[in-house]
Parts: C-alpha cells; sequence; structure tokens
C-alpha cells in the first residue's frame, strides 16, 4: 500500500512509539484487506472501554499507548461499566469503580474526550454527509454510514484507537462508494411507529440477512422516521444482521444515490413484524428492571419520560441509561428533578450491555431490540420489549 | 519443506505446532493467566497454546481478544507464532501489538500437531522441519 511521506515517517518511528504502532496495525490491515492507500479521518469514535471487558490487559495496553501518543482528530468514548459519578447508588464495587477510572484516565492522557456514549452523534461528534471517519461500536457505524452518510468501516476498539493517534484510516470497505450498493431489496408492508417497532424491524431484517448472508439492506415502504426510531433501528439491524450500512427510501440521504436492488425482494408484512415482537418478550418473565436508554436517550426521549413519571413513584429499579452531556441538559430543563423524584436513577456513561450487572436482576422491560439481545445472551436476564409508556407504566405497577 | 504465505507480523520464531482447522477466540475462548483453551467442544479445549507455533483457520469473537493476546505476551505465556489460513482484524491486531510472528495465506492441513516449524513472518515464509 502506498504512505505519503509523513505516513511513513510516522511507521518509522519520527513521530514516537505510540503513532508508530498505531501506523504498523493500520498499514497491515490496509495490506490485508487490499488498501491502495490511506485517508485522513475527520473523527474517531473508541468501543472497549468498560473495564469488565478490556481487563488488566487492554488497561496495560493503553497506558503503554499513552506514553506518547495523543489523539490527532476529535475523538469520543463508548459507554464505560459505570456512572462516573453516580456508581455507588447503582450497586457498583468500588474496586471496579476504581480500575475503570484507570481506563478512563488512560483515554484523558491521550486527549480523548471521555463522553463515555454509544451516541456520540447526539453530543458533538456529528460528521456531515460524505465526510470520512473511524467509527466502533456497531449502532453508531450503522447510524454514521446509513443516517448521517458520512462514511466508516465497522473498527473495533485498537483499530480506531489507531486511527485517532495518526488521524488516519486504510482506504477500503465502507470508504468506496462501489461497496456501498445496498445488496437486498426489504418492501416493509406494513405500518412501523415507536422506538420498540423500529427494533422489531431491526431484528426481522437483520434476521432475514444472515439467511440470505446479505449485509446492506435497501428498505421502502417507510414514510417517516424519527432520530430516536432510527438510532433503535440502526441498533438492532447491527445487532442482529451484523450491519454498518441501510439504505431507507426518502429517509437516509444516499438512498437516492444508488440503484434499488432488483435481485433479490423480500415482503415484511404485518404477521412478520408480530412474529419479531413474540421472539422478544419472554414467557414468565418476572419483571425487576427497567431501562430506557439503548442506545443512549436523547434529550427528546428523555422529556418524555419526564412527562409520564411526573407525580409518580416507580416500585422497581428503573434506569435511564445517556451520555452525560444529555444529562447536563435534562438536568437544566428540570427533568432530572421529576425523574429523580419519581425514584426512577440517571446511570450516564454506561448502560446495561456494558454494566456488571449479571445476575442482580431477573427480568428487563425495555424498548430496545438491542437491550433483549445482550440481556439474555450476555446477563441472563429474561427480556420483554415495550413502548417507552409501557416500560414507564411498568416502572411504576 | 517450505510454505509461502503473506506476511503480517515480523520477526522470526521456532517451535513445536499446535494445529486446528477451528476459529480462535481469545477473549472467552483462551484463559490468559494459563494459555490453556477453555471454549467448551473446542478440538483444544484443554490444551496449553504456550510456547507453541499456533496454527489454526481464523479469529472469531470480540476484538477485546487483540488485548487478551497481549495480556499472554506480557505473562510470558503467548504462542511464540501464529500461522493462519486467512487473517481477520483481531488476530492481526493481537501479533501488532503483541509482537508476535505471524504468516497466513497458509495451506495449513500441511502442518501437523508436534511438528517442529519456523516462522519466519518478516518473509512470510513457514518451514516445517521433516
Amino acid at each position: 500500500m502506498k504512505l505519503t511521506s509523513k505516513e511513513q515517517d510516522m511507521l518509522d518511528g519520527k513521530y514516537g512509539k505510540a503513532t508508530q504502532k498505531s501506523m504498523e496495525i493500520l498499514a497491515t490491515l490496509g495490506d490485508i484487506y487490499e488498501a491502495e492507500e490511506m485517508i485522513e479521518i475527520k473523527s474517531v469514535q473508541i468501543s472497549g472501554v468498560s473495564y469488565a471487558n478490556l481487563d488488566e490487559a487492554g488497561l496495560d495496553f493503553l497506558n503503554e499507548m499513552a506514553i506518547d501518543g495523543k489523539a490527532r482528530v476529535l475523538t469520543t468514548l463508548n459507554p464505560a461499566g459505570m456512572d462516573r459519578d453516580n456508581w455507588q447508588a447503582l450497586g457498583i464495587d468500588e474496586n471496579f469503580a476504581m480500575n475503570q477510572n484507570r481506563v478512563i484516565d488512560a483515554f484523558a492522557k491521550m486527549g480523548v474526550i471521555t463522553t463515555c456514549t454509544c451516541t456520540p452523534y447526539l453530543i458533538g461528534n456529528l460528521p456531515h454527509y460524505g465526510q470520512h471517519v473511524a467509527w466502533a461500536e456497531s449502532s453508531a457505524v450503522c447510524f454514521c454510514n446509513s443516517v448521517i452518510g458520512a462514511y466508516t468501516n465497522r473498527e473495533g476498539g485498537p483499530s480506531a484507537l489507531a486511527s485517532s493517534l495518526t488521524g488516519r484510516t486504510p482506504k477500503y470497505g465502507y470508504h468506496l462508494e462501489e461497496n456501498r450498493h445496498g445488496e437486498i431489496l426489504f418492501e416493509i408492508k406494513t405500518p412501523i411507529k415507536g422506538t420498540n417497532m423500529f427494533g422489531v424491524l431491526g431484528k426481522v431484517i437483520g434476521d432475514k440477512l444472515g439467511e440470505y448472508k446479505k449485509k446492506i439492506p435497501y428498505i421502502t415502504g417507510i414514510s417517516k422516521a424519527t432520530v430516536e426510531e432510527l438510532k433503535s433501528f440502526c441498533a438492532s439491524v447491527a445487532t442482529y444482521g451484523g450491519t454498518a450500512l441501510f439504505h431507507m427510501e426518502n429517509i437516509t440521504p444516499e438512498a437516492s444515490k444508488y440503484p434499488i436492488p432488483t435481485e433479490k425482494k423480500i415482503e415484511i408484512n404485518t404477521k412478520d413484524i408480530e412474529r419479531g415482537l413474540t421472539e422478544l418478550i419472554d414467557e414468565d418473565i418476572e419483571v425487576d428492571f427497567v431501562s430506557i436508554g439503548c442506545p443512549h436517550a436523547s434529550i427528546e426521549e428523555i422529556s418524555q419520560v419526564a412527562k409520564l413519571l411526573e407525580g409518580k413513584k416507580v416500585t422497581k429499579e428503573f434506569w435511564i441509561t445517556t451520555g452525560r452531556p444529555t444529562k447536563k441538559i435534562a438536568d437544566e430543563a428540570g427533568y432530572t428533578k421529576i425523574i429523580e423524584e419519581a425514584g426512577a436513577k440517571f446511570a450516564a456513561d454506561t448502560c446495561c450491555v456494558v454494566a456488571p450487572i449479571k445476575g442482580r436482576f431477573k427480568g428487563i422491560v425495555v424498548d430496545s431490540a438491542k437491550a433483549c439481545y445482550y440481556g439474555r445472551a450476555k446477563n441472563k436476564f429474561k427480556v420483554k420489549i415495550a413502548t417507552i409508556e409501557d416500560c414507564v407504566n411498568e416502572a411504576i405497577k | 519443506m517450505d510454505l509461502k504465505g503473506r506476511k503480517i507480523y515480523k520477526g522470526i520464531a521456532s517451535g513445536e505446532a499446535i494445529v486446528t482447522t477451528q476459529g480462535i477466540s481469545f477473549f472467552g475462548g483462551v484463559d490468559p493467566e494459563s494459555g490453556i483453551v477453555v471454549e467448551k467442544d473446542h478440538e483444544l479445549e484443554g490444551q496449553s497454546i504456550s510456547d507453541k507455533v499456533l496454527v489454526f483457520s481464523t479469529g472469531k469473537g470480540s476484538t477485546v481478544g487483540s488485548y487478551t493476546m497481549y495480556q499472554m505476551k506480557k505473562g510470558n505465556n503467548a504462542p511464540l507464532a501464529i500461522i493462519n489460513e486467512t487473517i481477520d482484524t483481531i488476530i492481526a491486531v493481537g501479533c501488532i501489538i503483541s509482537e508476535i510472528p505471524c504468516v497466513d495465506k497458509i495451506d495449513i492441513s500441511k502442518i501437523k500437531t508436534g511438528q517442529r516449524v519456523t516462522v519466519d513472518g518478516t518473509n512470510g515464509i513457514v518451514k516445517i522441519e521433516e
């Protein structure tokens, strides 16, 4: 692969050890995936932040990179294993909290903005249509490629960090227009509304993509969608179908740029959606946990929860997971007060997928199909998907 | 016998081969403290990959697996070298950050467990001693 003289200097160690190691990673990945050159990127989103996943191994590596590594572009972080302020109230043990802070400190030393959210696009890491970035976090990658129309591959923690410390990524995969065409047509023949139902749709499409071994769905028949509905859909279709990019006619910006695929067409009707919904509701669920905010709640969703909770009391553990900047907006708008007076808790910086909560609860109600998947697989909870209204109703029942 | 593959990470190492045609997930699939494969029903379950030339088809699982390889290296119980049929991002990044010589695009059916092999990561060559 062809490197510019600056990139070659990085590889030769002229910019320090961490930059050299980063360029080694990117040049090797470029060779493996047959990239012809590097491309300059506008921003990075790093995954692999929870100490529960990283452990001492990951932390050692981050500390080594932090000796002389510095972020060269805007870089934000995925959720951590706990709320950095409120971890005690959420039942996180002290030892874990200490180790989690060591991880965040290592990133901070490299000049990474320690926002800890899976929705960087809601808190200021927002690329524009057609820009190249290097993002990890499957739901954000899908949102970035599809809804924003910026270009990113599905990075892992180390490759995203390498891109941050060099400001480059090898140009292959979704950075090339020829790889962004829709591969399989989905005609949606039933109305879809609400974050929960967009999550169900993501699962139905994701499961079908697995059957047909395709990655990029082209979707027609959706007349409108909110940012929150698309955020939920992205998380779900990425979880169940491994999708990093979809096109949705009249909704996403690149849908009109590429032809509608004609080779294979799948109709999704009311029955398919009902079946998908049933698959996300476990029988005999005993609910002791409710959570909103997978992916992290927007201020709009928090406002909705505040209205529903006003003057009520929750009877079950109820977490609203969100990015800290969004939580601060909620503080100023008075939503935090309403929500906390009702007995619900904010869990900023973290989420139900990465917090160490295995075994703490039996059954979880959520409005997210992604949270259902990890609730089952990682935390061994029984799960139920519901509208935001029904999630709140369950919490106060 | 010499097998010509593709350079993934530089360096030369010789040792006893341990071979599986299955994929390996370092995160969750290998105990970094002991170097023993712990994935249930894996061909190598219960066997140590420490200080061996590890030969397998490709990587799988979480990207955190790259860090697990790094942890094994720091604990002096990483594989000496890695040979893959088809490299993936997790193993490639793991080899680079842990400085483990690595070659891919090798027909791994030519290598048998217990054989002594030399991996020349710098030139992408695997030497099997008869």
